[in-house]
């Protein structure tokens, strides 16, 4: 597995000294960052909640992630999974915590997560898309075959962040990660 | 309750009873597709209620979480809109509620995510992503049951002739959204209704139907007046805690 292409992130000091930003000072964050790249997410385990982008802050005593959907049933498991790994590594101190902002979206998801997602069988979603381009979506590219060929069936799928698509070249059914 | 925490309390209830409302079509959708769609829309709103019934306990301050409040109200302390509790009837009746609801809702959040205070703010900024998505949905079965069969016709003009009564109340404004309003926090709903109209018009229009006839409003869901329905819809909601109080697992 290859090391997480993260930056931890330190505090402002408390002195009121400017928010520093160098890995190389805080090798607990670094720690802490490369057992979250092993935690995969409950839904989708062939990406790790680092791929996800879920986790948007590592500090040296706690960690902040966000949800990607605000009725994800994942949220709550997610969590556990963090808190689990944490625990499991001796980082039994460091909290988690919540944020809503800014509101996740699939831009977040690494190319190295977009590859995984692909090679699982689900269509990646294309990257600065946002949830601006709701219509007329472009054509998935098919996981399986690669042809754009390809129809939408329902744009909610088995989990709030799929859609379920298909392909008319290999007519097979795929999911899709909706552009969020 | 104070103001603040009121507001919190009617943004939570109306997405928990919608929620609430959407998931007893859990497994008995027309289609697996639908089913799979109406349990989405049903969990994005019971997320949103989660964490706007949090803030309405903290801005409280008594003590009472998400779960305190969702389970533990009786039908007269639920400030939801009527039109969130109606019954889900027919599929057309279902998708008309939610073809009202969803455009409110996502006019609604477009515009709180300007509040200036930052926790409303967060949750529909994140909310109105998922919003647009049940907006577009709903649009979409408007105008295939609408332009169908002249059965499915039927069903549709029905349904939405049922809804319509309540659709008003959404954007009344009283004294607890006149003063979230002041603070800077709430937004003027009041000044939604031409927007929505609009959208309503141009989906109706879409779909050959005539926009039904105006009547009198009903109102009385925020003070808590509420159709006998609720009262059903809450005994299956708290049926554990009621019959074991505190229960956890």
């Amino acid at each position: 597995m290859q090391p997480p292409s993260w930056t931890a992130r330190v505090s402002p000091a408390k002195d009121g000294r400017a928010e520093r930003k160098s890995p190389a000072r805080t090798p607990a964050s670094q720690e802490i960052a490369r057992i979250l790249a092993q935690v995969p997410d409950p839904e989708i385990p062939c990406v790790s909640v680092i791929d996800l982008g879920i986790v948007r802050e590592i500090e040296p005593d706690r960690v902040i992630i966000t949800p990607t959907y605000t009725g994800c049933p994942a949220t709550i498991a997610i969590e556990q999974a963090i808190r689990a790994a944490l625990d499991a590594r001796g980082f039994g101190g460091v909290a988690i915590e919540t944020t809503l902002t800014p509101p996740w979206t699939t831009d977040w998801i690494s190319d190295e997560g977009r590859e995984k997602l692909r090679a699982y069988g689900i269509a990646p979603p294309p990257k600065g898309a946002g949830a601006a381009s709701l219509k007329n979506v472009a054509a998935a590219e098919c996981p399986r075959c690669g042809s754009t060929d390809t129809e939408e069936i329902s744009r909610f799928g088995s989990t709030p962040c799929k859609a379920l698509w298909r392909c008319r070249a290999c007519a097979e059914p795929f999911d899709r990660f909706k552009c969020h | 309750m104070n103001a603040l925490a009121t507001y919190a309390l009617r943004l939570g209830d109306d997405s928990l009873i919608l929620g609430q409302r959407l998931s007893e079509w859990c497994g008995h959708a027309p289609a697996l597709e639908v089913d799979l769609s109406l349990a989405n829309v049903a969990l994005d709103q019971i997320g949103q209620a989660t964490h706007f019934l949090a803030l309405a306990g903290e801005l409280e301050g008594r003590g009472r979480d998400a779960d305190a409040l969702a389970f533990r109200r009786d039908v007269m302390d639920f400030t939801n809109c009527l039109l969130v509790e109606q019954p889900n009837g027919d599929f057309a009746q279902t998708i008309a509620r939610q073809f009202l609801f969803s455009h409110y809702q996502e006019l609604l959040f477009a515009a709180l995510a300007a509040s200036k205070h930052e926790r409303f703010a967060a949750i529909a900024a994140k909310a109105v992503k998922e919003v647009k998505y049940h907006a577009t949905l709903a649009s979409d079965w408007v105008v295939r049951l609408g332009d169908g069969t002249e059965e499915s016709k039927q069903h549709m003009i029905a349904g939405l002739d049922w809804m319509w009564r309540f659709a008003d109340e959404m954007f009344a404004m009283d004294a607890v959204d006149a003063a979230a309003l002041e603070a800077g926090v709430g937004i003027d709903k009041a000044a939604l209704k031409p927007a929505w109209n609009q959208r309503i018009d141009l989906v109706l229009a879409d779909a050959t139907l005539e926009r039904p006839a105006s009547r009198r409003p009903v109102l009385g869901g925020r003070r808590g007046h509420h159709s006998e329905h609720l009262g059903h819809l809450l005994s299956e909601l708290q049926f554990l805690q009621r019959a074991y109080p505190g229960a956890t697992w």
